[in-house]
């Protein structure tokens, strides 16, 4: 059905249509329209599912990992300092081989308390062993909610899917929504390990360094292996619904001089920057890097690029600039914007561009020659 | 690309106008974003909200700095905020007043949106409701056409005073 919504809206749809058996979840801005929406579905009988209201962040992913292992899909979802408190039991989940999916709405961490958009609250959780994917319209919000479900319960992968839409430009933007039938798209959950009472085991026992590594070299093999997995759900996905996605989506980067590479809603708005760069003689193309656990194979050979980064690692630099110039090589123009929802335009993105100076770093608003 | 920028105080309605608009387009077969600005506001206090509508697909999530037509839902707003900043040239303001209002710029259209909400008795928490009579008016105008502003109001609310109200507005909107 063709409708408007949110991108808080978008997430509850999908989970409506993956049909959880147990969502576990405590609210948080701009993330509490999601589980609102699905406790109401819950409710009024849309969705049969167990939702357990938790009294934190750090449980509701705990009754996630006990329903997951227990033979159940699970969701939750999250937003910044909800996220950071889960954080010891998002390990353990990966590391439980959980299938588990998770909305996160990007917002900054305090203080000084903000509830808009960033992405660090994410980058936080990258070496987690989860798979992190960014979305930059309210379709893919939901498009990538049902994928990931997907992608995390393959046999070759087993580990839980983080989506990730920014706090309010995403969140609580209303666009267009096309919901699906999704049939079969979704094949009954299956978890290898579930817990058999008719064959008792244990689960996270003690496990030497005789063996350690070697679970931890299984989550390394699985994610690499995700990236084929993720390529053919996501062809299988456009087979039946008519939308395509990839690792990334490039816009005009054909026989662009200078690649623009942003998350989320920048990576959207960057296409409107191309189009005035274009206009103005320069070839310019945008790189919206969508999946950054499995980090992609990039080809930006022989261009420019121009890294936003709405995140940052202090003592170091901005977190995409530095993932790109170690995949890469390439030396990017590192612009620092967008940090706690900070006001960024596609005028303003354009000029990233235009007062390009590859390998350096600019922190919008801050340096005088941006 | 047609930009609108809504000027309200919290509590008024302001994000559901910008959202019913977005819907009305949305029915006319348009493309069209609602994007409200969430800022540390309270009620009562000045918010504004923004609309996209074209006829592409829209890819900008940045707020409305050049805004082609400016809702003022409450006129005292423009004691305290420029409503009429960034206004385009040639662009169109609608103030719910039942007077003109002196330091408009461009077309400046005026209903009272306020008392037609209160003559359907569309009141809630003591305050009237004043984004679904506002769709009237913006069809009036042009923006969208009638039969999706009700379409819109109908789907978002499931009582008949809203579509008078739209229609009443429709009828009194004086430039």
């Amino acid at each position: 059905m063709l409708t408007i919504a949110t991108g808080n809206r978008a997430v509850a749809e999908a989970v409506k249509a993956a049909k959880p058996g147990v969502i576990a979840a405590y609210p948080i801005t701009p993330q509490t329209e999601i589980v609102e929406q699905i406790a109401d579905y819950v409710t009024t009988g849309d969705l049969d599912s167990r939702y357990i209201p938790v009294e934190s962040e750090h449980s509701a992913m705990a009754a996630c990992i006990g329903a997951s292992v227990g033979g159940v899909r699970t969701f939750t979802a999250t937003s910044s300092h909800g996220l950071l408190y889960m954080h010891e039991m998002i390990h353990w989940a990966a590391g439980g081989r959980l299938p588990i999916v998770m909305a996160n709405v990007n917002r900054a961490l305090g203080p000084g308390w903000n509830t808009w958009a960033e992405h660090t609250d994410a980058f936080s959780q990258r070496d987690t062993g989860w798979l992190q994917v960014y979305v930059g319209t309210v379709q893919e919000a939901y498009d990538a909610t049902l994928m990931a479900f997907r992608i995390a319960e393959d046999e070759r992968v087993l580990l839980p899917v983080m989506v990730n839409l920014d706090g309010f430009s995403l969140s609580h933007i209303t666009q267009s929504l096309e919901t699906e039938e999704i049939g079969d798209f979704l094949p009954p959950y299956h978890l290898p390990h579930a817990i058999d009472t008719e064959n008792p085991r244990g689960y996270g026992p003690m496990t030497g360094p005789d063996n350690y590594y070697r679970f931890r070299w299984d989550i390394e093999r699985s994610m690499r292996d995700a990236r084929d997995v993720i390529a053919e759900v996501e062809s299988e996905f456009a087979d039946r619904f008519g939308r395509s996605y990839g690792p990334t989506e490039e816009y005009r980067c054909e026989d662009a001089d200078v690649v623009v590479i942003a998350l989320g809603t920048f990576g959207k708005e960057a296409e409107v920057a191309v189009d005035r760069l274009r206009d103005e003689g320069i070839r310019a193309g945008s790189m919206r890097l969508r999946w950054f656990r499995p980090f992609p194979d990039l080809d930006l050979s022989g261009r420019e690029v121009v890294v936003i980064d709405r995140d940052y690692s202090f003592g170091f630099g901005g977190v995409v600039a530095h993932s790109i110039r170690a995949k890469t090589g390439i030396e990017p123009y590192s612009v620092i914007a967008g940090l706690g929802g900070q006001e960024v335009t596609y005028n303003d993105i354009a000029d990233f561009v235009r007062g390009r100076r590859p390998g350096e770093e600019t922190w919008f608003g801050v340096n005088d020659h941006v | 690309m047609y930009e609108v920028r809504i000027h309200s105080r919290g509590g008024q309605g302001g994000v559901t106008a910008a959202k019913l608009l977005a819907l009305a387009a949305f029915r006319d077969g348009k493309h069209a974003t609602a994007c409200p600005f969430y800022g540390a506001e309270r009620r009562g206090a000045p918010v504004v909200s923004f609309v996209r509508i074209d006829d592409e697909p829209i890819k900008v999530y940045s707020q409305i700095h050049e805004p082609d037509l400016v809702i003022v839902l409450d006129a005292s707003i423009m004691d305290v905020v420029d409503v009429l900043e960034g206004l385009k040239d040639g662009g169109t303001v609608l103030l719910n007043s039942a007077h003109p209002v002196d330091g408009c710029r461009g077309t400046c259209y005026h209903v009272d949106l306020t008392g037609i909400a209160l003559a359907q008795n569309l009141v809630v928490a003591g305050s009237p409701i004043l984004n679904t009579p506002v769709l009237g008016a913006l069809a009036k105008m042009g923006v969208i056409t009638l039969p999706s502003a009700l379409q819109a109001i109908r789907e978002m609310f499931d009582d008949e005073r809203n579509v008078k109200a739209a229609v009443a507005a429709y009828e009194e909107l004086k430039v």
